[in-house]
């Protein structure tokens, strides 16, 4: 009888226990995010496609096309082009890509950067309808970080045999 | 003739008024039951359609709408028809006695409460006729467990409902609720308003009582084999059901239609609503029970509990009178 009393409080609590906890959840602020509307932040640290750092100095990227990651790229994905900038010795890139759908993510040519130029995006959201869309362009996508930023766009150097037409060059759509 | 043409108009328009409350009700039930589980998980819950998605519910109905209605192979025809119909007709019959208000309330019965028990009892056997015809064996076992538990707790709900019957001496639901003027029964009898939630829940198969239609286990339970509005019609049953039991243990326990400033009809929408909530509170809170405890715990803890509460309450008002 000690034992049937003690099991049924002893029950009864438990159940009250439980209530307790629920209402405290069901009074806290909600935690979904209603994906299409709003957007979470992404880490600092969160590692997406590259993309290339703008350089404080210029306000613009540091790639010297040397292609190092190219070659280093266990998977082939990353195509770059440089031309040298009319009156100095340098390179600098022209087009940058990557196919994204092949890529491993091992950030290797992050690493074998000699000029930190690259670095990782915060972009998640990379769903599209067909393998061109995986095909990202690193260079549009730092004339369009650029513009955001308010800095002027980035112009890549015209080729020395097109030297004579610099306008065509510097209309912003370099080959895409 | 005079007569017979006002109760005619009475009783016509209380139909139609039962029946959208009917319809209403469900559908913000359904509505509430899922904005009520999202809060516990931390979700928000139908956000798309309408405010807060107020509407998804008419949405839903209009796609049930327009689902096609399965007759599966080797049923038996008649029943698996007329269950559904059984299931729904007790449901409105009990709206005839509930008092929303002093005024508004369409046949004062002298055994209403009678009325209300007898008539939602009939529920189970709806369940196990959907059970029996569907030619299913995971509908046969939710009908089978069905009629276990609402016999096992039919018992403690009479027996707690008794001992508010021989305090207020009456079966009629207004007396019922006329002598707690002053003092509520909840806190004369916090016993016997535990017991009756508890047995309410099981009698509307509700978690943690839901083992008729345990998803997990048995798919859906009696209701497997009914798709399209056959299936809205249970739905919109076991929503009504809540509310009756609601109502009614705000009748015999909450004062009913009684309270301070705002009209009874609201005090009365406002306790129901409330008691149905805690209802919802606790289907998101506890586990489903198994069998054997499920009908241990009706017959070794509820039905004595409600026997010496009943057993005290004839003892003092014996004293006191």
């Amino acid at each position: 009888m000690k034992a049937y009393v003690k099991e049924t409080l002893t029950g009864f609590y438990s159940l009250l226990a439980g209530l307790g906890v629920t209402i405290r959840y069901f009074v806290k602020p909600i935690v979904t995010v209603q994906y299409p509307r709003e957007k979470l932040d992404m880490s600092p640290r969160y590692r997406g496609h590259t993309e290339f750092l703008i350089d404080p100095e210029t306000g613009s990227h540091r790639c010297n096309a040397c292609e190092n990651c190219a070659r280093t790229c266990p998977s082939g994905v990353i195509t770059v082009t440089g031309v040298k900038v009319p009156g100095t010795k340098k390179k600098r890139a022209v087009t940058y890509s990557i196919d994204y759908s092949l890529c491993s993510l091992c950030g290797l040519c992050v690493e074998v950067c000699p000029t930190h130029a690259l670095k990782f995006s915060n972009e998640y959201r990379l769903a599209g309808y067909s393998r061109q869309d995986m095909i990202i362009d690193i260079m549009a996508r730092l004339k369009a970080q650029q513009r955001a930023l308010g800095l002027p766009e980035e112009v890549p150097p015209a080729p020395e045999a097109e030297a004579a037409a610099p306008e065509a060059a510097a209309s912003g759509e370099a080959e895409s | 003739m005079q007569f017979l043409l006002a109760e005619g108009a009475r009783l016509g328009l209380s139909l139609i008024g039962v029946i959208s409350l009917v319809a209403v009700n469900a559908l913000f039930l359904i509505w509430m039951e899922r904005k009520v589980s999202a809060h516990i998980q931390l979700r928000p819950g139908p956000m798309e359609v309408g405010f807060h998605g107020a509407l998804q519910t008419i949405a839903d109905a209009l796609k049930l709408i327009g689902k096609e209605l399965i007759t599966p192979e080797d049923v038996d025809k008649l029943i698996y028809l007329l269950a559904p119909i059984v299931m729904f007709l007790p449901v409105l019959v009990s709206f005839l006695v509930i008092p929303f208000s002093p005024t508004l309330l369409i046949r004062d019965l002298n055994v209403g409460v009678l009325l209300i028990f007898a008539f939602s009892t009939l529920t189970v056997l709806a369940i196990l006729m959907a059970g029996w015809a569907s030619n299913n064996k995971y509908a046969l076992l939710g009908a089978i467990r069905s009629v276990a538990q609402n016999v096992a707790y039919e018992i403690p709900l009479l027996l707690t409902a008794m001992s508010i019957i021989i305090m207020a001496g009456s079966f009629q639901p207004s007396v019922i609720v006329a002598q707690q003027g002053l003092v509520w029964n909840i806190f004369v009898q916090p016993l016997a308003f535990i017991l009756f939630i508890i047995c309410g829940t099981a009698e509307t198969n509700r978690a943690p009582f839901d083992i008729p239609e345990a998803e997990s286990e048995l798919v859906a339970g009696f209701h497997t084999e009914y798709s399209g509005m056959r299936f809205a019609i249970f739905f919109l049953a076991e929503y009504t059901n809540m509310f009756i039991v609601s109502a009614v243990a705000t009748i015999f326990f909450l004062g009913g239609w009684q309270g301070p400033f705002l009209p009874p009809v609201v005090w009365f929408l406002l306790k129901v609503y409330a008691l149905i909530f805690l209802m919802m509170w606790f289907r998101w809170t506890f586990p489903r029970l198994r069998f054997d405890q499920l009908i241990t715990f009706a017959w070794k803890i509820l039905i004595p509990l409600s026997l010496v509460n009943l057993i005290v309450t004839a003892f003092v008002l014996k004293l006191v009178r």
